[in-house]
């Protein structure tokens, strides 16, 4: 849409973090809010799926297994709209550094792989800005499978790929389904500029790394909270 | 002739399955829609078509969150576009194309042509738009019911003494003044509409005349659609055999689980 072209006081940064699920992206996320705030920095954090508006539709689609991949795409696209129109959006207009736990991408590698056309999906985020820096944490997918496998948690319906019928037991589902959905990262990694983080080494050498490019990248100290008093 | 998508379609539809109809009628509220679709479901039946009616905001996914949060007015326009997306496309994959594969004719009060123009002159993108109803299949046939709106005033407060908020497009700013606003919003519609008419084909009703006078337009211009089934019924006569038993009860199975 055209919201975001029309306006030209983008001044605030925003940087996503995309990989598998067991890639400790959140972990390293979360270091970078933390390193931020410390500095006095005006930062915001914002994670997939989160908007209260659209969650009571999606929890009562998955309870009632209602949802297609056109449908699935499409609420997971209003979620997320809706996280842009309120927050994302006014924020880096108000001169924020915005952190997003998952952004666009996830949607891309997600709906592909439920078999919607690329083209269409890239189209839906269409309103939505490039990150400033995206970076991507990479394990091999048997350390992610390993991370998130080894407690046998609960695996949600759609977290596991179940609709797409892949297997009827759901953790070999989720190894299938996380399998395909790395495929699909793979090929944005390159297109949209992925800044790959070996995401096999300790957390202190990741963060330590990320936080190197984010100060390289940005001008920190002009994103300080002006003090009132 | 076999469906087609306008877009990119969606996943999980094969297009050679639906031998229905898609039959949609557009236009304002107070254009004599509903009227129309009742009439059309009556002559139809009477004539042993199976009909169904399908419409907007009707969808079991999201239709009372969709109700709730335009009540409240608190969705920003990208999101509230989705939403719609979302509902109208549940309602494509949820009712209409089960009813198109049982080779029913499918009446649609409205379909995506009010959904994209609403969007656009609230701001959308136009090609953004276009390729987010994609998804949706094309139609058989389209009547877009055109209606003076001086008469769509007289009509709405005949039947509700007062203007919808939404219809009146108040949501814009047009005006404080809801009579204002409303003309200046079924504006802004109808040009839209002319620009899509041209676009995809659509047929212009003049829907300012009585009730039965365009009931048998309708009529007419249906009739040869309606050919079209019989035709292709005489020639696939022998080609397709029935379905077996075991299918049949698979079927109803699936549509009772």
């Amino acid at each position: 849409m055209n919201i975001t072209n029309t306006q030209t006081d983008n001044v605030g940064k925003l940087i996503a973090v995309e990989g598998l699920d067991g890639s400790g992206k959140s972990t390293q996320i979360y270091l970078v809010k933390r390193w931020l705030e410390m500095q006095g920095i005006k930062v915001f954090f914002t994670e997939w799926n989160s908007s209260e508006l659209v969650k009571s539709v999606t929890r009562k689609g998955k309870k009632k297994q209602l949802l297609t991949p056109t449908t699935f795409s499409l609420i997971h696209c209003t979620d997320f709209a809706d996280r842009y129109e309120r927050q994302i959006w006014p924020l880096l207009r108000a001169g924020y550094i915005v952190l997003a736990d998952r952004y666009k991408y996830t949607a891309f590698a997600r709906d592909t792989v439920r078999g919607c056309s690329p083209a269409w999906v890239t189209n839906l985020y269409g309103f939505a800005k490039e990150p400033d820096i995206t970076f991507f944490f990479k394990v091999p997918l048997k350390t992610a499978l390993d991370r998130i496998l080894s407690g046998r948690p609960q695996l949600k319906y759609f977290e596991a790929g179940m609709d797409l019928g892949l297997s009827a037991d759901p953790y070999e589902s989720f190894r299938i389904f996380q399998a395909r959905i790395l495929q699909q990262y793979a090929a944005l990694e390159q297109k949209y500029h992925f800044h790959v983080i070996n995401a096999t080494r300790s957390v202190e050498e990741q963060q330590r790394e990320v936080r190197e490019i984010i100060g390289a990248r940005l001008d920190l100290p002009s994103f300080k909270r002006r003090n009132v008093s | 002739m076999s469906k087609r998508f306008f877009g990119e379609g969606m996943p999980g539809i094969n297009l050679s399955d639906l031998r229905g109809k898609l039959i949609v009628i557009e236009g304002a509220d107070g254009s004599g829609r509903s009227t129309q679709i009742d009439l059309l479901k009556d002559w139809l039946e009477r004539r042993g078509h199976a009909t169904i009616n399908v419409g907007l905001n009707r969808s079991n996914l999201v239709g009372r969150q969709l109700q709730r949060a335009k009540d409240g007015n608190i969705l920003s326009p990208t999101t509230r576009s989705l939403f719609y997306a979302a509902d109208f496309a549940d309602q494509l994959e949820n009712a209409i194309i089960p009813a198109l594969r049982a080779g029913f004719l499918v009446l649609a009060d409205r379909y995506i042509y009010t959904l994209m123009a609403r969007d656009i002159v609230r701001g959308a993108d136009r090609a953004w738009v276009e390729s987010l109803y994609g998804i949706a299949i094309v139609p058989d046939a389209v009547f877009y019911l055109r209606v003076l709106p001086r008469v769509l005033v007289e009509r709405n407060f005949e039947k509700k003494v007062q203007l919808d908020y939404w219809e009146a497009g108040m949501d814009i700013g047009l005006s404080r003044d809801m009579l204002t606003s409303f003309f200046k919003y079924q504006k802004l519609i109808q040009t839209e509409f002319q620009l899509m008419q041209q676009r995809y084909g659509f047929e212009v009703i003049n829907g300012n005349r009585s009730p039965r006078v365009i009931a048998q337009e309708l009529q007419s211009r249906i009739e040869s659609l309606l050919e079209d089934i019989l035709q292709h019924d005489r020639q696939d006569e022998t080609a397709v055999p029935l379905p077996s038993l075991s299918s049949i009860t698979q079927e109803n199975i699936a549509a009772h689980a």
